[in-house]
């Protein structure tokens, strides 16, 4: 599989030959950004969305050419373990990153609910906002506010229980941690068949995920009254559950990837950074999720 | 966790089939398309210089205005704007990648790797960055002008702009991303790329200054995305997250944005504490005193930042414990900036000292970041505070620890490595006037900001009560020569770029550097340590 003078079999770090990736990425990201604000702003001489949509185009173009290249790069054997570890070290850092991400929003959830809220509602420091200008708001949660924003003229919602859908969600996604687990035991045994049946489920599993999130957006929106504009309790529910589904997404999305390459013969028992770095990643998105089963559902 | 290489020596002997051994690129396609850690930190140097240049030109619109009382050349919201977006690049555009500049540039070279550990990502993290200050600097040819609510973007202020108000949110997205991949390589590159035998503890104490501040970078910067993202929504999709009405609090948004802030001010100082403790030694011709306290005080500065963020909000109401608690979290941090501000004195204590450029600049640097370290802590007294809130005793102390503290440290910096980049020296009677203009007029500049600050003279504002005018014009007058006397910095560079006198592989002969970057030629080649250098005693900082 690895040629005799590629970089690994030195024993040396392979430093790629230049590489238009990169810069053509910065394009895309610019290209995405500016439609994104177009669309926002809803210009009129330039149509947005369609700078929107070229922009997402540029980005598919970019993660399968640049993927495509560090994969075929791999298949020849070029990566040393040294190039590996850097992935790894880069894969965990930047699920770090993501952490933080959610960490800000968490954060939003938990002052709202512990500070500001009780804040507006005449507890401590904060009273005399209450006795002033929101003298008849109590408070509790969840709440969309002194001013009840939301669609219902009443300004009625309904919470999100955590029985039905998102226990069953629940479920789904702790499952499909076991069945990539599994996947992962039969890659390291090379036993394939099982690995790639494993690995189809965990993703069947993710976009059944995604589905059943779809559904209680949908069942959200027409019947309970809750929105993103239902105050801050809507705020931060499609927030948090936004993000995470956008994240259970991207990550099915990945794991299938993995699993056609698994059907092409990529990964062997001791190298398969890909597979693993997806691995972390739906961990991550699994941990994420009982954080938000906890603390956005249930309490 | 050092790399295992074979050592068989008959590999290294066939380098034509080699694949990183390709002749040099040429063309825009080596710029464009670079891995190379060189080619890529002079791109963040140069496009950091310009920012400096753009952001400083802002600053003397802002100088210029306030030459008078009154109105006089520029209308109150591009004054506004000139405040917000100057904030904006000098931090996001001229400090940050400066930092990261120098860690592409010197990382490698300091631990004996062949480049960072993921260049195409270094690439990467790079050209986003000119792409997201055209959209941020595009917003001023849009309706309603450039972001005028402040670099901090408080709500409901930020959520009134116009057209910038996306641009502004968007650019902030790009640099955090740019931000955060520029972190990943620094702490890849240190944890996994370092040479055999080149242990934690006797790296380089610029690589650790900068490897800290990385964890910093990755803790807080997707917090800010996080924050702005916040904004954003509440902007177009009708969320609450800082609308009292529907149950948030515009406050919220300060401790978000805070927790990043504070890290931030920390992510810009740290790599400057770095470099000056590689720069002192040198020419003091002593070890660093105290090499492993330095770092320990660094991680404890990193540490505290997390926990110190309300002391920017004293004014916003918070219970009493919550301004106690900040108040003592943010005076603690003293203990650990004086360990360094000792160490560097001591460093020096009967030292074999010469003044040669970088060393003038780090000299600077102790003495005016100390100041802004003094007056910091002035601001950190919950009950004084509520009186300096807001004024330009803020504005002085920020600028005395950011401008004397960390642009001079680049400076420093670039005085002190440009010969290794170049091979050539620069002429010292230029660098040292550009030094003396810079240092006295820092001072002419910033300190009278102290005196209106405590007068009550608040910062923002184009206009001003009339006695207020004659501190005022000293200011400006300071800026005006600060600010012209850094085209002798462009020029000394240019110069040493174009030609000179050799340098050494050791630049500074009689100082006798430590450190691997000192054993390459100079200036560097374009690929250094493909194979991992040996480690000794005397290549590497001793930490005992």
């Amino acid at each position: 599989m690895a040629n005799a003078h590629t970089p690994a079999d030195q024993g040396k770090y392979y430093v790629p030959h230049g590489s238009p990736w990169p810069f053509f990425g910065s394009v895309s990201l610019f290209v995405l950004m500016l439609g994104a604000a177009l669309t926002l702003e809803g210009s009129d001489s330039i149509p947005g969305s369609y700078v929107l949509m070229a922009g997402f185009a540029l980005i598919f173009v970019l993660f399968y050419g640049w993927f495509g290249k560090v994969i075929e790069e791999n298949q020849a054997g070029m990566y040393n373990l040294d190039v590996d570890r850097s992935f790894r070290m880069g894969m965990m850092w930047f699920i770090f990153s993501e952490v933080m991400f959610f960490a800000a929003f968490f954060g939003a959830l938990f002052y709202a609910r512990n500070l500001s809220i009780p804040w507006l509602s005449g507890e401590g420091a904060k009273h005399a906002t209450h006795a002033l200008i929101w003298g008849s708001y109590e408070g509790g949660w969840p709440t969309n506010g002194p001013l009840k924003l939301g669609p219902h003229a009443d300004g009625s919602f309904e919470k999100m229980d955590a029985v039905g859908l998102p226990a069953i969600n629940t479920l789904l996604l702790l499952t499909s941690g076991v069945t990539i687990t599994v996947a992962h035991h039969a890659l390291r045994a090379g036993n394939r068949a099982v690995l790639s049946i494993f690995l189809a489920l965990t993703f069947i599993l993710g976009f059944i995920f995604v589905g059943c999130q779809a559904l209680e957006y949908h069942e959200a929106y027409t019947e309970r009254g809750l929105q993103l504009g239902t105050g801050i309790y809507g705020s931060t529910f499609f927030m948090l559950t936004g993000f995470h589904g956008l994240h259970v997404t991207i990550g099915a999305i990945m794991l299938t990837v993995i699993w056609l390459r698994t059907l092409k013969g990529h990964f062997t028992a001791d190298n398969h950074f890909a597979f693993e770095a997806v691995a972390w990643y739906w961990h991550f998105v699994d941990v994420v999720w009982l954080g938000l089963f906890v603390f956005v559902y249930w309490l | 966790m050092a790399h295992a290489h074979t050592h068989d020596g008959v590999n290294h002997l066939d380098h034509s089939h080699d694949d990183h051994h390709h002749d040099k690129p040429t063309g825009i396609g080596r710029w464009l398309y670079a891995t190379n850690h060189k080619d890529i930190g002079t791109m963040y140097l140069v496009f950091s210089l310009i920012m400096f240049f753009m952001g400083g030109a802002m600053a003397m619109v802002i100088r210029a205005e306030l030459w008078s009382p009154g109105l006089q050349f520029v209308d109150p919201l591009f004054f506004n704007s000139m405040t917000t977006t100057h904030a904006l690049l000098m931090i996001f555009g001229a400090v940050m990648p400066a930092f990261v500049g120098l860690a592409n540039w010197m990382i490698p070279l300091q631990v004996g790797a062949p480049d960072m550990a993921l260049p195409r990502m270094n690439n990467y993290s790079f050209w986003i960055l000119p792409f997201a200050f055209t959209l941020l600097l595009s917003s001023f040819f849009t309706a309603g002008g450039g972001p005028a609510g402040g670099w901090t973007m408080y709500p409901p202020l930020a959520l009134q702009a116009g057209t910038s108000f996306p641009l502004m949110i968007f650019a902030i997205h790009l640099m955090g991303a740019s931000s955060i991949m520029g972190a990943i390589n620094v702490i890849v590159t240190i944890m996994n790329m370092r040479a055999p035998g080149l242990t934690l503890l006797k790296l380089p104490i610029f690589c650790w200054a900068w490897l800290i501040t990385a964890y910093l970078l990755i803790a807080v910067m997707p917090v800010l995305a996080g924050a702005v993202t916040m904004l954003l929504t509440d902007h177009y999709f009708g969320t609450s997250f800082f609308n009292p009405a529907g149950g948030g609090d515009p406050v919220m948004y300060q401790h978000i944005f805070w927790f990043f802030g504070h890290p931030e001010v920390y992510i810009l100082i740290l790599p400057a504490f770095g470099i000056v403790s590689e720069i002192i030694p040198t020419f003091s011709r002593k070890p660093l005193f105290g090499y492993e306290a330095m770092i320990y005080a660094t991680a404890s500065i990193a540490f505290l930042s997390f926990i110190v963020w309300a002391h920017h909000m004293f004014t916003t109401g918070m219970p009493l414990a919550g301004q106690m608690f900040f108040m003592m979290s943010t005076m603690l941090i003293a203990v650990p900036t004086g360990v360094k501000v000792f160490n560097w004195t001591t460093t020096m204590w009967k030292g074999s000292l010469t003044f040669e450029p970088p060393m003038l600049f780090s000299l600077a640097f102790l003495f005016l970041f100390t100041i802004g370290g003094f007056s910091g802590l002035m601001l950190a007294i919950a009950p004084a505070d509520f009186q300096y809130q807001d004024t330009y005793f803020v504005v002085a102390h920020f600028h005395y620890v950011l401008v004397s503290g960390a642009v001079f440290a680049i400076m420093a910096s670039v005085y002190y490595w440009l010969p290794k980049w170049t091979g050539h020296m620069y002429s010292m009677a230029l660098a040292k006037t550009h030094f003396w203009l810079s240092a006295v007029f820092v001072n002419v500049l910033f300190f009278p900001q102290h005196f209106l600050g405590l007068a009550g003279m608040p910062r923002r504002i184009p206009d001003y009560n009339t006695q207020f005018t004659d501190w005022n014009r000293v200011s400006s007058l300071g800026g005006f020569v600060f600010g012209l006397s850094q085209i002798l910095f462009v020029i000394v560079i240019i110069q040493c770029v174009r030609g000179g006198p050799k340098a050494s592989a050791k630049v500074w002969d009689d100082a006798t550097p430590e450190g691997l970057e000192w054993t390459v030629d100079s200036p560097a080649p374009y690929h250094s340590f493909e194979t991992p250098p040996v480690i000794t005693e005397e290549n590497t900082h001793p930490s005992h």
